[in-house]
């Protein structure tokens, strides 16, 4: 028996205890326990792990660590790129945090009722925003729920090509990638990517004819594209997806439903996008979160991977409760033969953007996507009139746009080194991603960015490409 | 002490000679959110747009062509900041998770230290944006190392990666890498088979299938486990590799498992552990030492992290050999000299499984978590949670109408046992359904079954872990037995459970059936008008 200190986290390290329950049992000492395991199979060398640490030695180990680096809350960000800068309201941050629910598990639908009831609400939520009826519980990120959708059109539709605009995350794609091919796997899903416009950044719709075929399974977009482009053919696009019997999936910014239009009434058939934009703090990217939602026919629904979250009446007239829906179908329900699979998530963002979305309502999602869209251009017009710099895709971008370095003397790297000097984190380099563009970097600006803070931006950035 | 103290009872106390009792969980009756509310009411009011922005940029209209406006806004809630604070509140109120104990199988649940949400809550993890320049963010990534190395020493493994948001998403990575290492050797049209058992998470054979590979899942036999001669005629050069857990979902441990490796190895397939019962046997052995190429780790259980109601976030922290090293999802956070670096520069790497790179606020708490327990602490969780099992099952099988699986594995369980309430259904009518709601009325959670499909009937799986005390696990056991009295002497007051709960139990097959099943409130008011 181990003769350590008592753990504060293990109720039965008092020796004592254990000894009563060795006695209970009828062994002698724990090890005989473990008989099961063969010798041969136990470790060579004993664990060797770094000394156990009181509760304040831990606090200043993990502080002295933490305090390392350098936030977006001391730094002027304008990184975005899959993950953005939002403000979380404090009230969100509350409700999030509760033990109540951080520290549970499936339960029951009478005891966790709760819990289930926040989770619908956030579905619920989205849906309203969506203007769609069937929403699921959330995937681990964007990337993952546009690999997933695609694979549900793919069964959908028993086709194995998907066709997607070119101005997508590289990031994203490649989670999209490892979820339809390698070629040589059966039943794999080839990706054909569609170029875009190198003037207004949107799809080339000749390109996309051409593209799409009987083949095709989906014709997967974003609204706004990974530049930042608002999309405006997207009707257009849809047509010719339906027209050849492929399905649309649309992927969106959620925060800016308050000022565009809901993908469904320009023809898509499954959305997917990001959560974290919906009162998850970036997280270093730990605040990733996805969704699939389509309107609630069977067709969709049997092909969902996901969890969801059903209303239903209890046994007492009247009551209502909530359940988990359609769990059959899932991996939990069928292992292999289920739809793909499924397992922990990020269903605690779910909650955050529950509460979320109740504080913004209608107003406060139209006033938070005009803002963005206010700043974000204040902020390009500014910045354009810098010389040297140009705008990528001046127009119809929401809360992210490119910025062209072609005209000075400095690459990407250069002026997010300098401007880190002064305190400023500047857009994502994308010059190695898409070289077409050249020294081009992906600036973010959303509600938080003050009159100020875009000033202070630009004087930093005539300063660094004049050096 | 007098007689009035001597009958006061916390939930987590157990006296021998008292009926557990039960709680009363709080009824908010609480409406669904979007039927609360008043038209005009505000939750969160952004500053004006300064006039040097709105001298310069109109509103909306100009800057969003006019087929991509929204034409309706969305029908969400009008509300103010505390009505939803409290309507939230309220509903975590009604959420039993593990106020009182729970002890849910496969789980593993344990204590999610404060002080890790303490840290893991500060800016410097909520407010960091993942692609910083890596200078802003060594005290990031220089924890990120250091569990890299925590879970290095405790599977042996030569390099971890944290992309992964969960367990499910590990074994992904795995049948992923699989894939890779395969396609490197030109031989990955042919090696098209994932061998599985089916004790293992459901997951491995899941992420196989959804990866492109066929699945072969071995049955047990009277041990608790597949015997050799299922993997040798299961095994061929089609083998791609196998995906397995040891100890199984019933806490039976395969002592064969090195013969297994050693098998699978010899037909050229790749050995992935999955450590998802890892719990029992922390510091007892090394995936790698057993012979596996790679395993897998969930932070949101084993070390500490909350699970969030199965739901995350999660961290699956999936660890391989050198020689697969060079597949692993990008970037890798590595140690040059004093100062941590992310590898992007991995060309045959299989690239993102989850944008980013790791879920940060789950490795902080896991690491922390680490350091409070140090390596005896983690030894000594591994003996206390199988201490635990074993003792419980004493308990738990003098109760009527219990039974354990597998009863010719006579040695003792890894970190769970596997039961049944077959003979208890038989009898009285009441399963294990019944027996769930009936725990929650006195504040336990609801025990776990099993995973699908069921290889016993009526099969129950408790998992009692290292965080309750022994007077918590006698009084799980009590509640047990006097549900099965009542299941004996009174069948109907269980199958109408629970009685003290936020709401009753769901009409069956309503969240399943099209026309009833709503998973949304509009869809709700659509079928429902």
């Amino acid at each position: 028996m181990n003769a350590i200190k008592p753990h504060p986290y293990m109720a039965n390290s008092v020796p004592e205890l254990q000894q009563q329950m060795l006695e209970s049992i009828g062994v002698e000492k724990i090890d005989d326990l473990f008989v099961q395991i063969p010798k041969d199979h136990r470790v060579t060398r004993p664990i060797d792990l770094p000394p156990r640490l009181s509760e304040y030695e831990l606090r200043r180990h993990m502080v002295g660590m933490l305090s390392k680096n350098q936030t977006t809350e001391t730094n002027l960000n304008f990184l975005g790129a899959g993950c953005w800068q939002h403000h979380v309201p404090a009230a969100v941050d509350e409700v999030v945090r509760r033990n109540e629910w951080l520290t549970s598990i499936f339960g029951e639908p009478s005891s966790d009722h709760g819990r289930n009831q926040a989770w619908f609400e956030f579905c619920s939520q989205l849906g309203e925003l969506l203007d769609m009826d069937l929403v699921g519980l959330p995937v681990r990120s964007w990337g993952m729920a546009a690999g997933l959708a695609l694979r549900m059109a793919a069964r959908q539709t028993s086709r194995h090509e998907v066709t997607i605009v070119r101005a997508v995350d590289p990031e994203r794609l490649s989670v999209i990638r490892n979820y339809c091919e390698p070629p040589e796997m059966e039943n794999h899903i080839a990706v054909r990517l569609v170029e875009f416009d190198p003037s207004s950044g949107k799809i080339k719709l000749d390109d996309l004819r051409a593209a799409v075929s009987e083949q095709t399974a989906a014709i997967y977009f974003e609204v706004p594209s990974y530049f930042g482009v608002i999309e405006d053919q997207a009707q257009e696009i849809a047509e010719i997806a339906h027209a050849a019997g492929a399905m649309v999936v649309v992927g969106v910014d959620p925060i800016s439903m308050g000022v565009l239009e809901a993908p469904i009434n320009y023809g898509a058939d499954i959305v997917v996008g990001t959560i974290q934009t919906l009162g998850v703090h970036m997280h270093a990217g730990g605040g990733t979160g996805g969704f699939i939602a389509s309107r609630d026919e069977e067709r969709f629904a049997s092909e969902y991977p996901t969890l969801f979250i059903s209303i239903a009446e209890t046994i007492e007239p009247g009551e209502y409760g909530f359940g988990l829906g359609l769990f059959h179908q899932s991996s939990y329900g069928l292992r292999d033969k289920g739809n793909d699979w499924t397992g922990h998530s990020v269903y605690m963002w779910a909650i955050a953007g529950a509460a979320y979305m109740a504080m913004m309502g209608p107003r406060g999602f139209e006033e938070v996507g005009t803002q963005i869209l206010q700043r974000a251009h204040y902020a390009a017009q500014r910045i354009s009139e810098i010389e040297g710099l140009k705008i990528g895709f001046p127009d119809g971008f929401f809360k992210e746009f490119v910025v062209n370095f072609d005209g000075t003397s400095r690459s990407v790297a250069q002026v997010n080194d300098a401007l880190r000097d002064e305190g400023i984190f500047g857009g994502k380099d994308l010059s190695a991603e898409f070289p077409e563009l050249g020294q081009s970097a992906l600036y973010s600006v959303t509600e938080i960015h003050t009159h100020d803070d875009i000033e202070r931006l630009c004087s930093a950035l005539k300063k660094v490409i004049s050096k | 002490m007098n007689q009035h103290i001597k009958s006061l009872q916390s939930p987590g106390h157990q006296q021998s000679n008292q009926k557990p009792k039960e709680i009363h969980a709080p009824v908010w009756n609480e409406p669904v959110i979007l039927e609360m509310g008043y038209p005009g009411r505000r939750g969160l009011v952004l500053a004006e747009v300064e006039p040097e922005i709105s001298a310069r940029v109109p509103e909306t209209d100009a800057l969003v062509p006019q087929s991509m406006r929204r034409a309706t806004p969305p029908a969400l809630p009008e509300m103010t900041e505390p009505e939803v604070l409290y309507h939230y509140l309220r509903l975590s109120q009604q959420t039993l998770g593990m106020m009182s104990m729970s002890i849910f199988g496969t789980c593993t649940m344990k204590y999610n230290p404060q002080i890790n949400e303490a840290m893991a809550w500060r800016p410097e993890v909520t407010e960091l944006h993942p692609l910083q320049h890596e200078d802003t963010m060594q005290g990031a990534l220089e924890i990120v190392h250091r569990m890299d190395l925590v879970l290095r020493e405790l599977s042996g493994m030569d390099q971890f990666v944290f992309q992964a948001g969960g367990g499910a998403d590990a074994a992904y990575t795995s049948a992923v890498v699989i894939r890779a290492y395969h396609a490197s050797r030109g031989e990955l049209e042919q090696r098209n088979e994932i061998i599985t058992t089916i004790q293992t998470h459901p997951s491995s054979a899941a992420t196989a299938a959804a990866a492109g590979f066929k699945v072969i899942t071995l049955m047990l036999d009277e041990n608790g486990y597949p015997s050799l001669d299922a993997l040798k005629a299961a095994v061929s050069n089609r083998t791609a590799a196998l995906m397995v857990n040891n100890p199984d979902d019933m806490g039976v441990y395969n002592p064969e498992m090195k013969e297994w490796v050693r098998i699978v190895h010899e037909a050229g397939g790749l050995c992935f552990y999955d450590s998802a019962n890892f719990n029992g046997v922390m510091s007892k052995l090394r995936a790698r030492e057993m012979g596996f190429d790679a395993c897998m780790f969930m932070l949101h259980k084993t070390f500490g992290a909350p699970k969030s109601g199965v739901g995350g976030p999660a961290c699956g922290a999936y660890g391989c050999t050198k020689e697969l090293a060079r597949f692993l999802p990008k970037p890798i956070v590595v140690k040059q000299g004093d100062h941590y670096h992310l590898d992007y520069d991995r060309p045959e790497s299989v690239g993102k499984l989850r944008e980013f790179w790791g879920n940060f606020p789950v490795i902080v708490k896991a690491y922390a978590w680490t350091r409070a327990m140090g390596a005896e602490g983690i030894s000594q969780a591994a003996d206390i949670s199988v201490l635990a099992n074993n003792y419980m099952e004493k308990g738990l099988l003098a109760i009527r109408g219990i039974t354990r699986s597998h009863p010719d594995a006579k040695t003792p369980r890894i970190d769970m046992t596997r039961y049944s309430l077959q003979q208890m259904k038989e009898e009285t009518g009441v399963d294990v359904h019944d027996v769930q709601n009936r725990m929650t009325d006195f504040g336990l959670d609801a025990l776990w079954t099993s995973h699908e499909p069921w290889l016993i009937p009526e099969p129950f799986t408790p998992e009692a872990g290292e965080m309750y005390g022994k007077e918590a696990l006698d009084r799980w056991i009590a509640v047990m037995a006097q549900i099965s009295d009542e299941a004996y002497s009174n069948p109907e007051h269980v199958k109408t459970s629970p009685h003290n709960q936020s709401v009753h139990r769901l009409k069956p097959g309503y969240t399943d059936k099209p026309d009833s099943r709503a998973m949304t409130w509009r869809g709700f008011k659509r079928k429902h008008a």
